[in-house]
């Protein structure tokens, strides 16, 4: 049996990942799915970039804004003592970058969904606007929100490149799944990496179908 | 009726290819019907009014409150006007249940002891058979019921009612007439009716709103602009139509009829269903199902014969026929004939004349 610390990290990676970014990004889903503002193309561009970079190209700018060099880096070695390169505190934060259009992009699809009728039908019984938003836009979008966490889980759980250029591989802190993988196969150890590795296309796969059952059972039936 | 509430609008809004622009101060007394053609604008007014539309430019200002004023930059967003909107969808939230969707008005009303109760719309709506379906098991008529009842649990201070029958069938619309018609009297807040339909001016309006391209083109008592007497309404092509205020004598259940009482008059009528005795009721009489005799006729199938005074006989233009205006014991009545009969019979201003009004065309129904 293969050494299942990088499996545990992946997941607490992949959860604090999640959670951060459904704070952030339903806000910012949120408003790209109501403003009529002209910068608009231009938040959803820098929000999908994500999906066509290479991630060694985020990988690499987050090393050096992270690095104990920059102001970030060295603000949080000045709170924490610690590094943020190399660290699980580090990892994350580029996650949170690299899986955001995951959690946006369903999500703004989900808003978009309920429209704006709901929402008038909200004000003209007096709830106000963050009212109106928790008691009619997130029971409506719900299968967006569980769509959208589902799909930030699963990506963050896959990633590799960035993690590695901002992570490196060091076992408890920064060793995931993914490099785990890497490294039993660049140690000719293939017995594990066959375990870990199929376990991931397991995972994947019940992540996607369960997905795809929602979004089928979301179609509209009115 | 509580003391009669002023709206002052000055306001304009411009969409692609289309503006409206009002400037009316209109009293909100019983049912205000906003009436015109499809696309006249008569929806983007009442959203207007209601704050859904935050481009507009101008002012509204309610019961001498100010709800928007661009020249101070003052705009009360739409949660906080005391309106109640009820949309031509209904637009009932799907995650809720039916009693769900009126608790969402009531606990927001801003009131432990609201003046009107859940209970009271319930039974008002006959809302209790439905209380936990869910609101996609509704049918259309059903849905409506349920949104004006949540509308009125807001306790509003004007309703404003957006063509709430467009979406419905023919049936489901005389189910939801009788609720609309008791509305006024029995919650006393006034309302602003939205309609493209003539007949539905007529059962519901007390002062009747033209709308023309997104400007006011006539304002009226309901009987003066429905019997066409602007010029203004030339462009609108819909049927002259009369109200007359009668009073239920009795029902004849057997035969499925109802005798009411105007003026001393008797007229029979298909059976007005949930009226009570004495209570007063709207008929509504199309110009063309009027026929005048000159002499009190025997032996004719037509049950109901009012006599009156011919008021005026105008000649519709490049056409076939006249519009009469008949006094009825101090209510006018239009009737269209064709100018031959006019000529034949010798009809003039001044003639005692007898009005033949066959039952079936009082049918509430249409």
């Amino acid at each position: 049996m293969p050494d299942l610390g990088p499996l545990w990290l992946s997941l607490a990676l992949a959860g604090v990942t999640t959670v951060i970014l459904l704070f952030l990004g339903t806000p910012l889903a949120w408003w790209l799915a109501t403003t009529r503002s002209r910068f608009r193309p231009g938040i959803e561009a820098v929000t999908a970039l994500p999906l066509v970079l290479p991630p060694t190209v985020l990988g690499f700018y987050f090393l050096i804004a992270l690095g104990p060099a920059s102001p970030v880096g060295s603000f949080w070695i000045k709170i924490t003592g610690d590094a943020l390169t190399f660290s699980f505190a580090g990892l994350v934060i580029a996650s949170i970058f690299y899986s955001l259009p995951f959690m946006v992009q369903p999500l703004q699809n989900a808003f978009e969904a309920v429209g704006k009728a709901p929402m008038e039908a909200a004000a003209s019984l007096r709830a106000g606007r963050l009212d109106a938003f928790f008691s009619v836009a997130l029971p409506l979008s719900a299968r967006g929100f569980i769509s959208a966490s589902v799909l930030t889980f699963a990506h963050t759980i896959g990633e590799f490149g960035v993690v590695l250029m901002v992570g490196g591989n060091i076992p408890g802190k920064t060793r995931v799944i993914s490099i785990a993988i890497y490294e039993h196969v660049e140690t000719l150890n293939y017995r594990d990496a066959h375990i870990l590795s199929a376990g991931l296309i397991l995972f994947s796969f019940v992540v996607l179908l369960m997905v795809y059952t929602l979004r089928r059972a979301s179609r509209p039936h009115v | 009726m509580s003391e009669v509430s002023q709206l002052d609008l000055d306001v304009s809004v411009s969409y692609p290819g289309f503006s409206l622009e009002v400037r009316e101060n209109i009293d909100l007394t019983g049912v205000v019907g906003l009436f015109g053609p499809s696309g006249s604008g008569k929806s983007s007014l009442l959203r207007v009014i209601a704050g859904l539309e935050p481009r507009a430019s101008g002012s509204v200002k309610f019961a001498e409150t100010c709800w928007q004023d661009s020249d101070s930059g003052r705009f009360m967003p739409a949660h906080r006007r005391p309106v109640g909107y009820v949309f031509q969808d209904a637009r009932l939230f799907p995650h809720l249940s039916v009693h769900g969707n009126l608790d969402y008005a009531l606990r927001r009303c801003g009131s432990d002891q609201p003046a009107i109760s859940d209970n009271e719309v319930i039974e008002t709506f006959n809302l209790h058979n439905i209380l936990h379906r869910d609101v996609h098991s509704l049918s259309g008529g059903e849905r409506q019921r349920v949104a004006i009842a949540r509308t009125l649990l807001t306790q509003p201070r004007l309703l404003l009612l957006d063509e709430p029958l467009a979406a419905l069938d023919v049936n489901r619309k005389s189910d939801i007439l009788p609720y609309l018609e008791s509305l006024p009297r029995r919650f006393d807040i006034p309302a602003i009716y939205v309609s493209h339909s003539a007949s539905e001016m007529a059962r519901l309006a007390d002062t009747v709103v033209v709308l023309q391209d997104g400007r006011v083109t006539a304002i009226g008592s309901a009987n003066r602009i429905l019997g066409r007497e602007e010029l203004a309404l030339s462009a609108l092509p819909f049927e002259a139509v009369s109200i007359l205020q009668v009073r239920v004598a009795r029902h004849l259940s057997d035969m499925h009829l109802t005798e009411v009482e105007y003026q001393g008059q008797a007229l029979t009528v298909p059976e007005l269903n949930g009226t009570l005795v004495n209570d007063s009721v709207r008929l509504l009489i199309r110009a063309g199902d009027v026929a005048i005799a000159l002499e009190e006729p025997r032996s004719i199938s037509v049950r109901n014969v009012l006599s009156g005074t011919i008021v005026s006989i105008d000649a519709l233009a490049d056409s076939a026929f006249a519009m009469l205006s008949l006094d009825i014991s101090g209510s006018q009545i239009k009737a269209q004939l064709t100018q031959h009969a006019v000529d034949e019979l010798g009809l003039a201003a001044g003639m005692s004349v007898f009005a033949l009004l066959k039952t079936a065309s009082f049918d509430r129904s249409a």
